[in-house]
């Protein structure tokens, strides 16, 4: 791209004022503006909406009830358990992928990031297919959780490692695009200073880091809360015992108690808004440290956190 | 794996944590589900993936999510282009909605989709006196995959479009192009690369998709019965063989179809 006067990267050319040589026509442009957002309306404003008009539609009495059902509590203490282990599991793991691709050249390595890309490519049925091969009754550590009475499919520990499996790129793939993005001079200035690796990466590495380590975590957050398909293939569906919110909101659902399944899923779409907004805020933090950098002429570029993140 | 170039200390604890993080989590499920396909033995697995049922549901699932990511395509770019390049009211809403898909469980998108859809349903009511019928039909299903993609494509293209340069589509306008073809000449070309990422990730993620189907498609076999469906049916019927094959076929011609479009990429931006 031959830039003609330098422009901050992500810095938008067509900033509402001062339009191009030539542009669309006014009514082309309305007509296109018009044409997205009905688009919009109808796919994405549209079932957010029914969400929260169905929750309330047999009064703020059932709502409350459906969730205060025992059954509804703890469906939720078990979906916080499940993000509670999966956000710090993959939080370490994002940061030692990033420190190894982006510090170092080594053969093998896009076969690395492909492995490491590979469960947004694994349908969530599958991967839960693939632990019950594991862990089933006819599965490979069948007769080893026999001899120890442990139960992995239909029970907790299932719910874990399928959520674990399905989160596993996202916190890495955040975590690494920044620390790319932001190479490591300082941390070799600071081991020329005599600074041991661990100092380095708490002293330097870590603190540069921070939105992308609280974008990857919010993310990762929300699939982990919401994951259904790899969850329900391991889970068992045992009310009270092994449904997580989103599962609890398919018995319900097919119970044909739909006011409550509806007051259940409000909380988790309550929970996706919630992570709109974190994101959002994230990303506006993240351009602001990037503009005060532009403006001291720092040359060393920032870079966003990527965009197409959560393939899910 | 062992010529290694940088002169950070932490190689070899950073790469034995990743392999055997790696290797519990993701290689050895991997390797199970291989395993487990190739103790069947060719003709039994031949005759499990060819059953007439799982030919439909390929068929449905793989069909449907190519006419969804083509949607997507047309759809995303065109959001992208109005994020970008217009100012209006809401923007920044709109804008920030689009990774709704990826924020909502896909089960209540499900629900909200089929609550919205359904015979009864604030759409599917006025729908339905057209006689047209979304729930529980193929076309349900594609609503639900429309829905689920489309994060992908706008978020592909929109930081390509936002760094595109001024200059040439002056220069275009300049020449005397009309601003038609403007588009279709100088700005679409630089925008397919992006668009087609977008559309092949759209489409990989409809492939999978279960959660926001399985409620508005009705389930039918050999009717609204997608793969994914498929495995979880014969998993519920202990039929662990077959879930297994059905699951093989499905990675198999996503890995292929992904490889696809890679190559369809790499042919766009050779430069000529």
């Amino acid at each position: 791209m031959s830039a003609a006067s330098p422009r901050a990267p992500g810095q938008r050319i067509y900033h509402g004022h001062g339009t191009p040589a030539k542009t669309e026509g006014r009514l082309a442009r309305l007509f296109l503006i018009g044409a997205a957002l009905a688009f919009w309306a109808l796919f994405l404003l549209a079932p957010l909406v029914v969400v929260f008009g169905s929750a309330l539609s047999e009064g703020i009495e059932v709502y409350v009830a459906a969730l205060a059902e025992p059954e509804t509590l703890s469906a939720i203490r078990l979906t916080l358990l499940a993000s509670a282990i999966a956000v710090p599991v993959n939080l370490l793991f994002g940061l030692s992928v990033a420190w190894l691709i982006s510090k170092y050249d080594f053969t093998g390595k896009s076969l690395l990031i492909t492995l490491i890309d590979l469960p947004f490519s694994v349908s969530p049925v599958i991967a839960g297919l693939m632990f019950v091969l594991l862990f089933g009754a006819r599965g490979w550590f069948a007769p080893l959780l026999e001899a120890l009475d442990a139960h992995v499919i239909f029970a907790v520990p299932g719910i874990v490692l399928a959520t674990l499996f399905i989160t596993a790129p996202l916190i890495a793939r955040e975590v690494l695009a920044v620390m790319q993005a932001q190479g490591d001079s300082e941390e070799e200035a600071a081991l020329t200073m005599g600074a041991s690796g661990w100092t380095i990466f708490r002293r330097i590495t870590l603190p540069k880091l921070k939105w992308g380590v609280i974008y990857g975590v919010i993310l990762c957050n929300a699939r982990a809360m919401g994951e259904f398909g790899a969850v329900s293939v391991v889970s068992g569906h045992i009310r009270g015992e092994t449904n997580t919110l989103p599962l609890h909101v398919e018995v319900l659902y097919n119970e044909y108690q739909f006011a409550a399944a509806f007051a259940v899923a409000s909380l988790l779409a309550f929970l996706a808004l919630l992570t709109l907004v974190l994101k959002q805020f994230v990303e506006w933090r993240a351009h602001k440290k990037l503009h005060a950098l532009s403006m001291q002429d720092v040359p060393a570029p920032l870079s966003l956190p990527p965009t197409p993140g959560v393939s899910s | 794996m062992l010529s290694r170039r940088g002169v950070l200390p932490g190689f070899g604890l950073s790469l034995g944590y990743t392999l055997l993080y790696l290797g519990l989590m993701v290689l050895l499920p991997l390797s199970a589900l291989a395993y487990r396909a190739a103790g069947l033995g060719f003709v039994e697995f031949w005759n499990v993936a060819t059953e007439n049922r799982a030919l439909v549901a390929y068929k449905l699932s793989f069909g449907i999510s190519l006419l969804a990511a083509l949607t997507n395509a047309a759809f995303g770019l065109l959001l992208a282009w109005v994020l970008v390049r217009y100012t209006f009211p809401g923007r920044k809403l709109v804008d920030a909605m689009i990774d709704l898909p990826f924020a909502l469980p896909t089960a209540v998108a499900g629900i909200a989709l089929t609550a919205l859809y359904a015979p009864t349903g604030f759409l599917g009511e006025p729908l339905a006196r057209l006689g047209i019928q979304v729930a529980y039909t193929p076309l349900g299903i594609f609503m639900a995959l429309v829905f689920t993609g489309i994060p992908f494509v706008v978020r592909t293209v929109q930081p390509v479009l936002e760094e595109l340069d001024a200059s040439v589509e002056e220069a275009a306008a300049i020449l005397g192009a009309t601003r038609l073809q403007t588009f279709t000449r100088v700005i679409l070309p630089g925008l397919v690369p992006a668009a087609l990422t977008g559309f092949a990730l759209a489409f990989a993620r409809g492939v999978g998709e279960y959660g926001s189907v399985v409620f508005i498609s009705g389930n039918m076999p050999f009717k609204t019965e997608i793969a994914p469906l498929l495995i979880v049916t014969k998993l519920e019927g202990y039929d662990y063989a077959g879930a297994t094959v059905i699951a093989c076929v499905m990675l198999g011609v996503s890995f292929l179809s992904l490889l696809a479009i890679n190559l369809i990429q790499r042919r766009l931006v050779r430069p000529q």
